[in-house]
């Protein structure tokens, strides 16, 4: 029942945005993020809608696993316009009746809003999490923030504590499926009763997980000190990473895309915010 | 090949019980192990097989006793760090939950995890990943993820991952117990293969009868002392001291054992089953 969960979707290709090595995936996410807060008027917000589009049509993500990734998000955006639209104040008033009076500057304000935060979840999962596997992603965490190791953080221990959950959640998933199964054969109900009922259900069946997760724990403790791991340090990775031509590229284009998004808003526009 | 690799020497070791009692699990242990040879250890539950495994790699540390590996005397109270993980490179374990050794989500990634611990280089981990690939005949799932494979299949990884490390010798605590009948084939035909082409010393603890009758020499551990040890043949034709310490014999020998109580005259010290049929075959000659 719980077999089709995954975690950290990735969907592997032989794309550019596949191939760009990962570090720079997550700076250039970073820039990215941050290029979308920037925009303040139509002309850029046209131009980062577009450079989300683009996005997916490069990564060969199909369309139809975007706007399944967005269902979540129509809460959020529902919350919001409803906010924006009702709250905003401004000169042209719109409609009014009742106590309500909706603006053109609050119709303005949330459509923005909208591109914003859907160009947003587009542009970061296709770079990130839908085009690098998860244990890309931790590795090329864990070579990024390594010099914080200089003020003591231990950055190898969380990206071995990511790698290992990972490793781990189908395991516990099935284990979890199985004592679902045992507890079941034994008359035990968990599906129907009050809420409470349910979630005392689920005692028979987290008390046996957690105990077989600390002895799994245990096992690969001793495991992996029998492969000799003793820590980050000394280590060696069988990966090397190294930055391509096209992984500068993407840089300098990164570059003039927040250069363009600054010159935009600067440019005189009916429309902004 | 005759020289000694492992040697024991009046090992003892217990545990504290929760009561505050000691446990003695070994008591004046004393063996040696050749290397290069390939060695089944028997015992029943508790009886200190799996002790005397961790003791060797010091996850646990002897009460009393020396151990001596490869010429390094682990016990010694001026042992290094680097010489502790010189040993533990050099006496690779395989556990018995196959999804308990395994540490990343990919299968070569996982494989990486020794050599990457030792500081070898990022091209020979490369070359001796793809050579533990092809040991263990695992090389077109290199880049699956764990949970898709079988669990004989995941033990042949956990072994790659081990021998990655190329270790001089691999002890396996009852590395078969969880696995069904053709993934135990599957990781028996690895050992003795690792055993018989590349020369590494093996240790194998198992409960299953017929896997100790393929190794070369059978040691049979009771209450923490060594009951039995010798060759195959010898050891499992002790059918009725065998039995008094709880343990079985191969299907072979017991169907032999059995003919012979009944007053026929056969060796009983058969233990495949061409073998067997070929003894009770000889009968029907000589009754003819």
């Amino acid at each position: 029942m719980i077999k089709d969960i995954t975690l950290g979707q990735f969907f592997p290709g032989n794309t550019v945005v596949h191939k760009l090595d990962p570090r720079m995936k997550i700076i250039l996410t970073i820039a990215y993020i941050v290029s979308i807060f920037l925009a303040k008027n139509m002309w850029s917000f046209i131009a980062v809608v577009a450079s989300a589009l683009l996005l997916v049509i490069v990564s060969k993500i199909s369309f139809k696993t975007i706007l399944k990734s967005m269902k979540p998000l129509i809460f959020v955006l529902a919350f919001t316009t409803f906010f924006n639209l009702f709250w905003t104040t401004g000169d042209v008033l719109l409609i009014s009746f009742w106590k309500i009076n909706i603006y053109l500057e609050g119709v303005v304000f949330s459509v923005m809003m909208i591109l914003r935060i859907t160009s947003l979840l587009v542009g970061t999962t296709v770079l990130l999490t839908y085009t690098t596997s998860p244990i890309m992603l931790t590795d090329a965490l864990e070579r990024l923030l390594s010099p914080l190791r200089l003020i003591k953080l231990p950055v190898h221990e969380f990206s071995m504590m990511m790698t290992i959950a990972l490793r781990f959640i189908p395991t516990l998933v099935e284990e979890t499926d199985k004592i679902m199964s045992a507890q079941k054969a034994r008359g035990a109900d968990f599906e129907s009763g009050s809420l409470m009922r349910r979630a005392k259900a689920l005692i028979p069946i987290l008390i046996p997980l957690f105990i077989s997760a600390f002895r799994r724990a245990d096992d690969l403790a001793t495991a992996m000190e029998c492969r000799c791991y003793r820590g980050g340090d000394g280590r060696t990775r069988m990966t090397k990473l190294k930055l391509a031509l096209r992984d500068f590229g993407a840089i300098i284009l990164m570059a003039a895309f927040i250069t363009g998004i600054v010159f935009l808003n600067l440019t005189p526009c009916p429309i902004s915010m | 090949m005759s020289d000694t690799f492992i040697k024991v020497e009046k090992l003892n070791f217990s545990y504290t019980d929760d009561d505050g009692h000691d446990v003695p699990v070994l008591r004046d242990l004393d063996l040696e192990i050749e290397g290069g040879s390939l060695v089944a250890v028997l015992g029943h539950n508790g009886s200190g097989k799996s002790t005397l495994a961790k003791l060797i790699n010091l996850i646990l540390t002897p009460t009393s006793g020396k151990i001596t590996v490869d010429g390094l005397d682990i016990t010694s109270s001026e042992l290094t760090e680097d010489q502790l993980f010189e040993n533990r490179k050099n006496v690779g374990m395989v556990f018995q939950n196959p999804d308990n050794q395994l540490v990343a989500t990919i299968v070569e990634e996982d494989i990486a995890f020794g050599p990457e611990n030792l500081g070898v280089s990022s091209d020979e981990i490369r070359k001796r990943v793809d050579d533990a690939l092809k040991t263990v005949g695992m090389t077109e799932f290199a880049r699956h993820s764990p949970h898709q494979l079988s669990g004989g299949q995941k033990q042949r990884v956990a072994i790659a991952g081990i021998i990655a490390m190329m270790p001089k010798c691999i002890i396996f605590d009852e590395s078969t117990a969880m696995l069904d009948p053709s993934g135990r084939r599957e990781v028996m035909d690895t050992i003795i293969r690792l055993n018989r082409e590349y020369g590494i010393t093996i240790l194998h603890i198992t409960h299953y009868m017929n896997e100790a009758a393929m190794c070369d020499r059978v040691i049979v551990l009771n209450d923490g002392k060594v009951e039995l040890d010798g060759k195959p043949t010898e050891v499992f034709s002790n059918v009725k001291l065998l039995e008094s310490i709880g343990l079985d014999v191969p299907q072979t020998v017991e169907v032999l054992n059995e003919l012979k109580i009944e007053g026929v005259n056969i060796e009983i010290d058969k233990l495949s089953v061409d073998e067997c049929a070929d003894e009770i075959m000889k009968l029907f000659g000589e009754n003819k």
